[in-house]
């Protein structure tokens, strides 16, 4: 068949796909066809291109599947559908499968962190190799026992501490995260450093003696806080793991492998900062409620977070 | 023909061709998205400044999705393009050809971070250089290039118009497409440099020598559009 044959047989076609591509909300013809027209369109350029048309009606061709391709293929399944999904079964099935890292990511946070929190009970002059003599200033300032609202200068607002817990925790998040890209050094520093500023602040402040502003004010937040940044890490060390140890992988092909499982977790330790920075901005710093109930709360915080990772969607995961 | 080109092969068992974008018109791409976000970042905090701390908190959430998430939500939602790559007729695809979808985007717009080091892209740039479809480490990770809107390129083809020669041998597609292009191309090189490549296929215009075998490749090219 000559060209000019084959270009007259199919021009009608051809203008109608465009015109569907173009305008899919007024199709030209049932989009229920769109799949077989598009694998005609897919026969047509296989065709031309086997028979040495013209590099233009060839490249009209292959742009027309193009459009297609990406017409055929755009995902539209409803994504809040997805985010409950994920958030009931998805998110901890996802981090017991990779209970290794993670734990090996808590280790490297809450090594140090605890550590230092025993440390400095027993050496407290310890912590000046920590923290420079202005950030314990500030620290003072922000947990002093006669404050009337904690772990912040007294005229901040709320919302304002929500926005900047929101712009600066979930961005260490994400660093850590990122760090990981670098073999893992990134996440493993990002987790180690901030174990060690907050287990110093902890130990420091629990050594004065300002233990009741000090915990009142963290219990309700850290259980969120912390263990985003424990996932947070663990993803990143995901990523690092591919690039140190790809098995029978390309590297490249290891690193897509492992980006995606180490996003899917980003996402549940993204929402951990949001509520985090929530509960930090709106409830911990209040005084009205007791010493004991606001503990309370915080170990009622643990416990459920820590059950939600270790029972939430078995049923669905064995199913 | 050209190296910048990556096929790939679909379930319909043929083969698309997406033409990758190098460091600069994503460099400019960039650019244009830094300072919209700049500028929106800039008009938030104008208005919820005045509020007080309240409005401080409300431009720093502001900062923080322009930074980090919005430029996926662009990506995942826009077909591929941020308002910078739709100005440079740039789109993020995955590697198969397809829409990136969430994941995708935020995992390459997440790994920015890195990508970023030490700074101004520096290990991003060193990273597109280093592979052939310039891809910075979050394209690696991620599984997408990022290509020329296809729509774009499909302008008519400027030809000077001849009388049409047939060539004196079958030509297979890709030398059609060198001869093709040396006549598009012809308007916008020097007399000089246009003889001098014309003289260059010799089985083609055989002894003919500078304008002669310009005139004789763009009748061949004349033929092959169709022109007869």
């Amino acid at each position: 068949m000559r060209q000019r044959q084959f270009e007259t047989v199919h021009e009608r076609e051809w203008q109608e796909f465009e015109k569907f591509l173009d305008q899919p909300k007024k199709p030209p013809f049932d989009p229920a066809e769109m799949p077989l027209r598009y694998r005609r369109i897919c026969q047509g350029l296989a065709l031309a291109s086997d028979r040495h048309y013209s590099p233009e009606l060839v490249d009209r061709l292959n742009q027309l599947a193009l459009r297609g391709h990406h017409a055929l293929y755009r995902n539209r399944r409803r994504q809040s559908q997805r985010v409950l999904e994920f958030l009931a079964a998805g998110f901890p099935a996802l981090v017991r499968r990779e209970w290794r890292l993670v734990a090996a990511a808590a280790a490297l946070f809450f090594g140090p962190l605890l550590g230092l929190i025993a440390v400095l009970q027993a050496f407290p002059e310890f912590v000046h190799y920590l923290l420079a003599p202005e950030q314990i200033a500030n620290f003072h300032a922000m947990y002093d026992p006669a404050n009337r609202r904690l772990g912040t200068r007294e005229a901040d607002s709320s919302l304002m501490m929500f926005g900047f817990y929101i712009w600066n925790n979930v961005r260490i998040g994400f660093q850590t995260f990122a760090g990981g890209l670098a073999a893992g050094v990134g996440s493993i520093w990002f987790l180690g450093a901030n174990g060690i500023v907050i287990g110093a602040v902890a130990g420091y402040l629990t050594q004065i003696g300002y233990t009741e502003t000090f915990w009142s004010f963290v219990a309700g937040h850290s259980s969120l806080e912390l263990l985003a940044i424990v996932l947070s890490g663990a993803a990143g060390l995901r990523l690092g793991l591919a690039v140190i140890a790809p098995g029978n992988l390309t590297r490249r092909a290891a690193l897509v492998a492992a980006a995606r499982p180490a996003v899917r977790m980003m996402y549940g330790a993204a929402l951990m900062f949001f509520a985090a920075a929530f509960v930090e901005a709106f409830w911990s710093p209040l005084t009205e409620i007791p010493f004991r109930f606001k503990i309370a709360a915080g170990v009622a915080g643990w416990m459920l977070l820590l059950g939600y990772f270790l029972l939430a969607g078995r049923a669905r995961a064995t199913r | 023909m050209l190296d910048t080109t990556r096929r790939v092969a679909t379930p319909e068992g043929i083969e698309l061709t997406l033409r990758l974008a190098g460091p600069v018109p994503r460099a400019l791409a960039w650019a244009i998205d830094f300072a919209l976000r700049a500028a929106a970042v800039f008009a938030m905090m104008m208005v919820a400044l005045p509020l007080g701390h309240a409005g401080t908190g409300l431009a720093l959430i502001a900062a923080f999705f322009a930074e980090w998430l919005l430029p996926a939500w662009f990506e995942a939602s826009w077909q591929g393009q941020t308002p910078g790559k739709r100005a440079l007729g740039l789109a993020v695809l995955n590697d198969d050809g397809t829409p990136v979808r969430w994941p995708a985007a935020l995992t390459r717009n997440l790994l920015r971070a890195v990508d970023f080091l030490p700074l101004m892209y520096g290990v991003g740039l060193a990273a597109m250089l280093a592979n052939r479809d310039f891809k910075r480490l979050g394209d690696l990770a991620a599984g997408t290039v990022v290509v020329y809107q296809s729509e774009k390129n499909l302008q008519e083809r400027k030809f000077p118009d001849a009388q049409p020669i047939a060539p004196p041998f079958h030509l297979d597609l890709e030398e059609q497409r060198a001869v093709l292009e040396l006549a598009e191309r012809s308007a916008s090189l020097t007399r000089e440099r246009l003889e001098e490549l014309a003289e260059l296929p010799g089985p083609l215009v055989g002894r003919l020598g500078g304008a002669h075998a310009a005139a004789h490749l763009i009748g061949m090219a004349n033929y092959l559009l169709g022109r007869k």
